[in-house]
C-alpha cells in the first residue's frame, strides 16, 4: 500500500510541471492568505511584545486608586510621594509626570499623541536598560528633551538637536535613548521640574515607578495602601501594567488578522478545490488506467491529497518568506489605548505565528483536495476510461 | 480447460428512471489458451462483457468465474488485487501515461509486486523487447508512433506475466498495416506464450486472427464462427 502511495504521489509530482498554470493558483492563493496572516499577527505580537518588554517583575507603578490603568489621569501629590518613598520593600522610587502633546507623525504628516515624561535622575536609576544612544542627557532646568528611538524614528521633527514646540514653549531635543525596544522608546523624557512648570503641574506627579527589593515586595506596600485608605493609591506590578493595556488592541489585532485571513481562505480554498477538480479531470483516463492495473482507491485518494497540500506548503512557505522578509523587523506606531498616546513597534514574525502561518495552508490544501481526491477514486473505473 | 465462466449474466444500467439491460442471461465459457474476438454492433455490450471478464465491473446477476476465481461480490480492493495478477489491460487509445517512458510506462503493473528496481526494469526492457521495441525504451509516448505505443501498451499487459490479456478495440486507431503487426504480436502471444486473450473489435478482417468469434446483438450471444 505504502509502495502504491509513494508511486502513485511521484507520478502525479512529476506531472506538476504541465500544470504549472493551475497549480500556482494554489500556491499564490494559499501564499496570499499565509502572508497577510502572518503579518497581522506579527503586528499583534509586535505590539504585545513592546508594551510588556517594558515591564521588569521587581519594578511596579504607584497611580492614584481610582486610576488604576492609566498615568494619564494620575495625579499624585508631594506628601504622597514622599510617603511610597518611605515604605518597606520600596528600594528606589521615581515620581514621574505624565503628559501627552501633539506631533505631527513622519508618515501621515496628522498630529498625533506623544507622551512627555518628565522624570528625575531616580527615572534612569529605576529603568537600568534605558541609555542614550546619541547626543547627551537634558540637563535640568533647561527646555530640554531626549527622544525614544521610536519616537524620533515616527514622529517629524524629533531630530537629534531640533527644536520642538510643546505647549507653547520651544524644547531642543538633546539626546536619543533606547531601552530594549520597550514603549519608552515611544516618549520624549524632559527633566520633571522644568516639565511641571511647562505643563502648569506644579508639584504634582502622575505616577511613580518604583523598584521593589524582591518582587514579592508588592504585597507589603499593596497591603500598606489598602490599611491606610487615606492615601489612596494603588500599585501594579510593570508587568501586569503593560499586559493589562496591551490586552485589548493585542486582542483586536489578532481577532481582525484570522477574519481578514478567513475570508482569504474561503477563496484560496475554493481556488485549490477548482484546480484539484480540474486536475483529477484532465488525468481521469490516467487515474483510471492505473486503477485498471490494480492500483487501489486509497493510494489514488492520498496521492491527490499529497499533492494538494504540497502545493499548499510551497504556498504557505513562499507566503511566510514574504511576510518575514517583507515585515519583520518593520517599524509602525499606533495608538495605545491604555496610555492615549501612540506606540511605536516592531512586526514580530516569531516562530510561532510562522508555525501558525504553515498550519493554515496545509489545512487549505487538505480541505482544497479531499473532495477532488475523493471524485477520483469513486469514479466507475469503466467510465473513467472513456474519459466521462 | 475453462479459464473463463460465465453463467446466467445480466448486467443492467438505470439512466434516469430507465433501466437499460446491456447483457441478459448470458453464458460463456472460454478454454485457457483461447483468442476470442467478440464483435456485434454499437451497443451489443460487447465492451460490457469484456469488462466483467477484465474485473472492472460486477453484474447486475449471473456468476462470473475467471482464472478459478469468483469475481461476483469481491471487495474492489480485493479485485484490484485480483486484476494485477490475472489481467493484462489493451485499449484502443493505449492508456499511456504521457509524462513516462516506454520503459517507465511498462514497469508500471511490476510496481503492484515486490520485484526491485532492477529486476523490474529489467523485466520491462524483456517485455519491451518481445513486442520488438528495445531499442525504444527511454521514449516517451509523444515520441513514437501510434502502432509503437499500442506496442508499449501490449508490452505493459504482458509483463506481470497474467493469463489473460482483454483487449478493447486494440486496432482501432490504426492504420491496416500497423493494426495487421498489432494482431500478429497478439497472436504471437497467443501462439507462442499461451495468452488466453479476449478482443473487443468491430473489425471483421482482426477477428480473422482469432481462433473463434462470438457475435453479440442486444446483449446475447447470437452466434460463433470459428
Amino acid at each position: 500500500m505504502l509502495g502504491q502511495i509513494f508511486q502513485i504521489t511521484l507520478l502525479n509530482l512529476r506531472n506538476l510541471p504541465s500544470r504549472l498554470g493551475s497549480s500556482s493558483v494554489i500556491v499564490v492563493g494559499i501564499g496570499g492568505v499565509v502572508t497577510v496572516l502572518v503579518a497581522i499577527l506579527a503586528m499583534a505580537a509586535g505590539f504585545s511584545e513592546t508594551l510588556n518588554r517594558a515591564g521588569a517583575p521587581d519594578r511596579a507603578i504607584v497611580l492614584r486608586g481610582g486610576s488604576s490603568s492609566a498615568e494619564l489621569s494620575s495625579t499624585i501629590d508631594l506628601q504622597r510621594s514622599q510617603y511610597v518613598a518611605t515604605l518597606d520593600g520600596v528600594r528606589l522610587a521615581s515620581g514621574e509626570l505624565y503628559t501627552v502633546a501633539d506631533i505631527p507623525k513622519r508618515a501621515t504628516l496628522l498630529p498625533s499623541n506623544v507622551v512627555i515624561r518628565g522624570v528625575e535622575q531616580s527615572a534612569f536609576e529605576v529603568r537600568p536598560e534605558l541609555r542614550i544612544i546619541e547626543g547627551r542627557n537634558f540637563t535640568p532646568g533647561r527646555n530640554e528633551l531626549i527622544a525614544g528611538r521610536g519616537a524620533s524614528a515616527q514622529f517629524l521633527g524629533i531630530d537629534l538637536g531640533a527644536t520642538v514646540e510643546l505647549r507653547q514653549s520651544d524644547w531642543t531635543v538633546v539626546g536619543i535613548f533606547e531601552s530594549g525596544g520597550s514603549a519608552y522608546e515611544s516618549e520624549l523624557w524632559a527633566d520633571l521640574a522644568t516639565a511641571q512648570s511647562a505643563f502648569r503641574r506644579f508639584s504634582l506627579i502622575s505616577s511613580m515607578r518604583v523598584l521593589l527589593e524582591e518582587p514579592g515586595a508588592i504585597e507589603s506596600v499593596r497591603g500598606d495602601f489598602e490599611n491606610n485608605p487615606a492615601v489612596d493609591l494603588s500599585i501594579t506590578s510593570e508587568e501586569e501594567f503593560f499586559r493589562s493595556q496591551s490586552e485589548f488592541l493585542t486582542t483586536l489585532i489578532t481577532g481582525f488578522g484570522y477574519g481578514v485571513a478567513l475570508i482569504m481562505a474561503v477563496g484560496a480554498m475554493f481556488a485549490a478545490l477548482n484546480t484539484m477538480y480540474a486536475a483529477v479531470s484532465t488525468r481521469t483516463v490516467e487515474i483510471a488506467t492505473l486503477r485498471a492495473l490494480g492500483f487501489g482507491s486509497a493510494p489514488v485518494v492520498i496521492s491527490v491529497l499529497v499533492e494538494s497540500v504540497a502545493l499548499a506548503l510551497i504556498g504557505g512557505l513562499l507566503g511566510a518568506a514574504v511576510a518575514w522578509f517583507g515585515f519583520n523587523g518593520y517599524t509602525v506606531s499606533t495608538l495605545n489605548q491604555g496610555s492615549f498616546s501612540q506606540v511605536a513597534f516592531d512586526f514580530a514574525v516569531g516562530p510561532d505565528i510562522l508555525i501558525t502561518g504553515i498550519v493554515w495552508a496545509l489545512t487549505l490544501g487538505l480541505a482544497g483536495g479531499l473532495f477532488p481526491a475523493l471524485q477520483a477514486a469513486r469514479l466507475p473505473i469503466t467510465r473513467a476510461l472513456r474519459g466521462d | 480447460m475453462s479459464i473463463i465462466q460465465l453463467n446466467q449474466v445480466s448486467r443492467h444500467f438505470t439512466k434516469g428512471r430507465q433501466k437499460v439491460e446491456v447483457l441478459n442471461d448470458l453464458d460463456l465459457e472460454i478454454e485457457e489458451g483461447d483468442f476470442l474476438a467478440l464483435m456485434g454492433p454499437s451497443g451489443s455490450g460487447k465492451t460490457t462483457l469484456l469488462n466483467l471478464i477484465g474485473g472492472l465491473d460486477q453484474p447486475t446477476a449471473g456468476s462470473v468465474e475467471v482464472a478459478g476465481r469468483q469475481l461476483v461480490g469481491l471487495s474492489s480492493r480485493k479485485l484490484a488485487q485480483w486484476r494485477s495478477r490475472n489481467i493484462g489491460f489493451i485499449f484502443q487509445f493505449y492508456n499511456l501515461l504521457p509524462i513516462l517512458s516506454a520503459r517507465r510506462n511498462v514497469e508500471l503493473p511490476l510496481l503492484l509486486t515486490r520485484l526491485g528496481g532492477r529486476q523490474r526494469r529489467r523485466n520491462a526492457d524483456v517485455a519491451l523487447a518481445i513486442v520488438g521495441l528495445g531499442d525504444r525504451a527511454g521514449h516517451k509516448p509523444g515520441e513514437l508512433s501510434g502502432g509503437q505505443q499500442q506496442r508499449v501498451a501490449i508490452a505493459r499487459a504482458i509483463v506481470a506475466d497474467p493469463r489473460i490479456l482483454v483487449c478493447d478495440e486494440p486496432t482501432g486507431d490504426l492504420d491496416r498495416e500497423t493494426a495487421d503487426e498489432i494482431l500478429d504480436l497478439l497472436e504471437l502471444l497467443n501462439r507462442e506464450h499461451g495468452k488466453t486473450i479476449i478482443m473487443v473489435t468491430h473489425d471483421p478482417k482482426a477477428a480473422t486472427h482469432a481462433r473463434r468469434t462470438l457475435y453479440l446483438d442486444k446483449g446475447s450471444l447470437v452466434r460463433e464462427a470459428a
